[in-house]
């Protein structure tokens, strides 16, 4: 089976980082490959709780969906969750319609959970980021150092030979660790399906309430949707290849309401699944540019 | 309607899981069109999206080095200095798909600067594409990322002479640069090589075979992906599993976590926790959130064992009757990655398995020309140097040579202060104490010894096969040396069995020590002032170099007797090989266990083209003793 060398490799990365780390973290972002690290996180020191925290970085426009999900598998891990928000920008009011997805995304994301790093002084964090999402991702490493003030130097990363990693790091520096770096969207899938791991129900197909953007059908999540004069809602099957934020994450037209039709239409994509996130390309090199400031 | 569709998918999902991956490299010199060559792969098998499609046509107006036409090269120099400079900076990793396998494939980088992100692809991989651009033919940077990729153990390779466009499909051009390579890396442990003449920016040969090549018969650069075999033969499998966490959760439960290196594991089996020797037996195996009746190699888990031992992360869990060695002293290969030269004497962090120590290179032995891989002498190690060394750590670490087992051979080194990666190490064996130790000086030595024979001492090692005519040769050069009045003393391994070694088995720590003694014994009698005769199986190299390493420069002399298997089969002498062929007889070298060829013996001898007097005669003219 493809996905358990896959799976294998993850928990080794995984006990590699903890063993060798002083305060790791795992980011936790309610999403679908979210979902699949905190499972290899608790495969990965079964019978023990995965000795360290979630952190979810909350920019307050996530889908109601998610928080319910998000509250429900920190319960049933065991595992402490903190949530962060960025005081400053809260105290804003930041909004993704009225301030833009950069700025939004700057304020909320990366600026966010650089406090949050510094704050609770982790030096090492999981992600699931993946080398098939985008281009960029590709290059990085999955023992990614990152220098004081959590930049990433796409130019200087440190060799990275067999399944040696390196993890040696000054006071300040800090490491980005991508178990699950090897993995495409479809082995995603697959191990949600083979290991029945519990995803927020947006992934699947159902009637929801959906406008027209830029091309792109955003669903109407909650009342702080800025309706123009005369503009309602239509009720569409649609479903999520990725989820972020609801304002800025776009729905796809489909009838695949099971685990099976999903994976049959990643089978078939023509389009990338980072083609529903509004943020990846409103300047060229966007998220290398996101991921040197510490975006994740 | 709904259930035949989700029947499928569910049959689609199958089918998917069940395909090979496989993980290849592709490298060579710069502009050589690697990274256009994996666009036009992920391009043709389809494995590009539509909205990335859009984006690189854009990207193409922006970058593109292909005028009006979309440049593929965008699709994988994914950071912004890639694209605007044009060039590779470090490695990419894609996947792709087809209906049988799947590919992760490592795009590395052309430039000598960014040499060990070359490295870094090639350490995972299974099979390397190397490019060479038709109109340049084998370059230096061909060269060294070959030397590289052998280093590190690949034993597949694509030889892809590229842009055949440009020199308007000329057979001859292709014939002439594959016969270059094929020349240059007959020394390097390939098994197999494949030369294929294409365009990656055109396509030719890449997915389909193309007219503008109907010279050329062999498979397009797909089609060999798709059916190479790129299996590692199965060699010695005895268990071994670098610790990597102790899971603790309460009093009652402690685990024994890490990935299986080699071999299988079961509840019951004894095992052996190194370097401390203590021995247990596996209480249970959890694997993922169960138990499980057995392990094997790759698969990461967590064993409880039966009794209360003392084991940390770093320690080896192994096979207890056939444990691996653990040593504070070895050669290596070492490919050195920093700005700054290694010095000897200067102190690393050393990364093994799972274990940090500090390492101080004591010697380089030599360091290895790119494009000849002559011996050079050298004080230092420059950036993306290759070089052989000695090195020492400050506590013993349980490895095997990087031949046997990669994951117990492969070492990173650290630099303490910067904690950047500036080496990547092979282990080739460990050195044996007498090496190192200094010796009293005696006022009679070997000098004086061998003055009052009139001779040159030499220890004389025969390998080869089983029935290769080894000892025949020996016997006869024995005879000959004698009635020259030289002293001489013969050591056979069969006998050496009988007496000194009679208490060694066939296991592998049995057969390293068997070796081991015949070499420590070669050596005091050479040390005596002896011409010493070894003829022995010894199928192994580390094994051999370790005897080699006991000698001054000179006094070693290895003779390859290469009497094919097939002949040695058919003369049987002793009966074996029939036995070993009716599974009487494991582990028997030919048969079931490998007997891996000197790559440089001093005397080569066929074993077969003249009689065992002839060698033998060979041999003295060779020696002039």
């Amino acid at each position: 089976m493809a996905s358990f060398s896959l799976e294998d490799e993850s928990i080794e990365i995984i006990r590699e980082a903890v063993a060798t780390a002083r305060n790791p973290v795992m980011l936790y972002s309610i999403g679908k490959d979210s979902s699949v690290m905190l499972h290899l996180a608790r495969k990965a020191f079964y019978p023990a709780t995965p000795p360290f925290p979630l952190m979810h970085v909350d920019t307050g426009w996530k889908f109601r969906s998610m928080y319910t999900h998000r509250d429900r598998m920190a319960a049933e891990s065991g595992m402490k969750l903190l949530v962060y928000k960025n005081p400053e920008g809260e105290a804003a009011g930041i909004n993704p319609f009225v301030h833009g997805s950069n700025y939004h995304t700057d304020v909320m994301k990366t600026q966010a959970l650089k406090q949050a790093l510094d704050f609770y002084d982790f030096d090492v964090i999981f992600g699931g980021a993946r080398r098939d999402e985008e281009k960029s991702r590709a290059k990085e490493r999955i023992f990614s150092f990152r220098s004081p003030g959590h930049r990433w130097e796409p130019k200087a990363q440190r060799p990275e030979l067999w399944s040696l990693y390196n993890t040696s790091i000054h006071v300040g520096e800090t490491i980005r660790v991508f178990p699950i770096s090897n993995w495409t969207e479809l082995d995603i899938w697959q191990y949600i399906r083979d290991e029945n791991i519990s995803i927020v129900p947006l992934y699947l197909a159902a009637e929801r309430p959906v406008v027209q953007r830029g091309g792109q059908w955003i669903m109407v999540d909650d009342e702080r949707f800025p309706f123009e004069a005369g503009e309602e809602p239509a009720m569409k099957r649609v479903r999520f290849r990725t989820l972020g934020c609801w304002p800025l994450s776009a729905a796809i037209e489909s009838d695949a309401e099971t685990l099976e039709a999903v994976i049959a239409e990643t089978l078939h994509a023509t389009c990338s699944e980072r083609q529903g996130r509004l943020i990846d390309s409103d300047v060229p090199g966007s998220m290398e540019k996101k991921k040197q400031e510490g975006y994740f | 309607m709904e259930s035949e569709h989700v029947k499928e998918s569910i049959a689609l999902i199958e089918a998917e899981s069940r395909k090979e991956t496989i993980r290849f490299i592709t490298c060579g010199s710069v502009d050589d069109g690697k990274s256009t060559l994996i666009g036009r792969l992920l391009f043709e098998s389809k494995n590009i999206f539509d909205d990335q499609l859009t984006s690189l046509e854009s990207d193409s107006r922006h970058y593109g080095t292909q005028g009006e036409r979309i440049d593929l090269a965008l699709l994988v120099d994914g950071l912004q200095a890639e694209r605007e400079q044009g060039i590779t900076i470090d490695v990419a990793y894609r996947f792709f798909a087809t209906d049988r396998r799947r590919y992760i494939v490592a795009d590395t980088p052309g430039h000598e600067q960014y040499t060990r992100n070359m490295a870094t692809g090639a350490s995972t991989a299974d099979l390397a594409v190397i490019l060479v651009d038709a109109r340049k033919g084998v370059l230096v940077q061909t060269r060294r990322h070959s030397r590289i990729a052998a280093m590190m153990g690949i034993r597949q390779i694509v030889l892809a002479v590229n842009k055949m466009d440009l020199v308007g499909f000329d057979e001859q051009v292709f014939t002439d640069i594959e016969a270059e390579f094929r020349k240059f890396a007959e020394g390097f442990a390939f098994h197999a090589i494949q030369a294929i003449p294409l365009s990656g920016l055109e396509g030719d040969n890449v997915l389909f075979n193309s007219n503008h090549t109907p010279w050329y018969s062999g498979p397009s650069l797909m089609e060999h992906l798709e059916r190479v075999d790129v299996r590692e033969a199965a060699g010695r499998s005895a268990f071994r599993m670098p610790l990597q966490w102790i899971n603790r959760p309460n009093l009652d439960f402690r685990g024994y976590c890490g990935r299986i290196a080699e071999g299988v594991i079961r509840p019951g089996d004894t095992l052996r926790i190194l370097p401390s020797g203590v021995q247990t037996r596996v209480k249970s195996i959890i694997r993922g959130f169960g138990e499980v009746d057995h392990a094997c190699e790759g698969q990461s888990v967590t064993l409880t064992l039966m009794d209360e031992v003392d084991a940390s992360r770093g320690d080896v869990v192994a096979a207890a009757d056939n444990p691996p060695q653990s040593a504070d002293q070895f050669e290596a290969r070492l490919l050195w990655m920093a700005e700054h030269a290694m010095t000897p004497g200067r102190h690393y962090l050393m990364k093994h398995a799972c274990r940090e120590v500090t390492v101080t290179i004591t010697k380089i032995k030599y360091r290895e020309d790119v494009n000849t891989g002559a011996h050079l002498a050298a004080d230092t190690l420059g950036l993306n140097e290759i070089g052989t060394v000695n090195l020492s750590t400050s506590a013993p670490i349980v490895f095997e040579p990087y031949g046997v087992n990669r994951l117990l051979g492969g070492f990173i080194l650290i630099d303490k202060l910067s904690f950047e990666t500036v080496g990547a190490g092979m282990i080739n064996f460990a050195l044996r104490r007498a090496e190192n130790i200094h010796w009293q000086a005696l006022e009679v030595n070997k000098a004086a010894r061998s003055a009052i024979k009139h001779q040159k001492p030499r220890c004389i090692w025969f390998t080869g096969l089983s029935g290769s005519g080894k000892s025949a040769i020996a016997n006869i050069l024995e005879k000959q040396l004698y009635t020259e009045g030289r002293h001489t003393c013969l050591l056979d391994g069969d006998n050496v069995r009988h007496g000194l070694n009679r208490d060694l088995g066939f296991t592998e720590a049995d057969r390293v020590e068997n070796i081991r003694r015949i070499a420590e014994v070669a050596k005091l009698m050479v040390d005596a002032g002896l011409i010493v005769l070894v003829s022995f199986i010894s199928p192994f190299q580390s094994d051999r170099a370790m005897a080699r390493s006991l000698f001054d420069e000179g006094e070693f002399v290895e003779v390859f007797v290469d009497t094919p298997l097939a002949e040695c089969e058919k003369r049987d002498v002793k009966g074996l090989y029939a036995k070993a062929r009716r599974g009487e007889l494991k582990n028997f070298t030919g048969i079931d266990s490998p007997y891996e060829t000197p790559l440089k013996p001093e005397i080569h001898l066929s074993g077969t083209m003249a009689s065992p007097e002839e060698e033998a005669g060979l041999i003295v003219s060779l020696l002039s003793v």
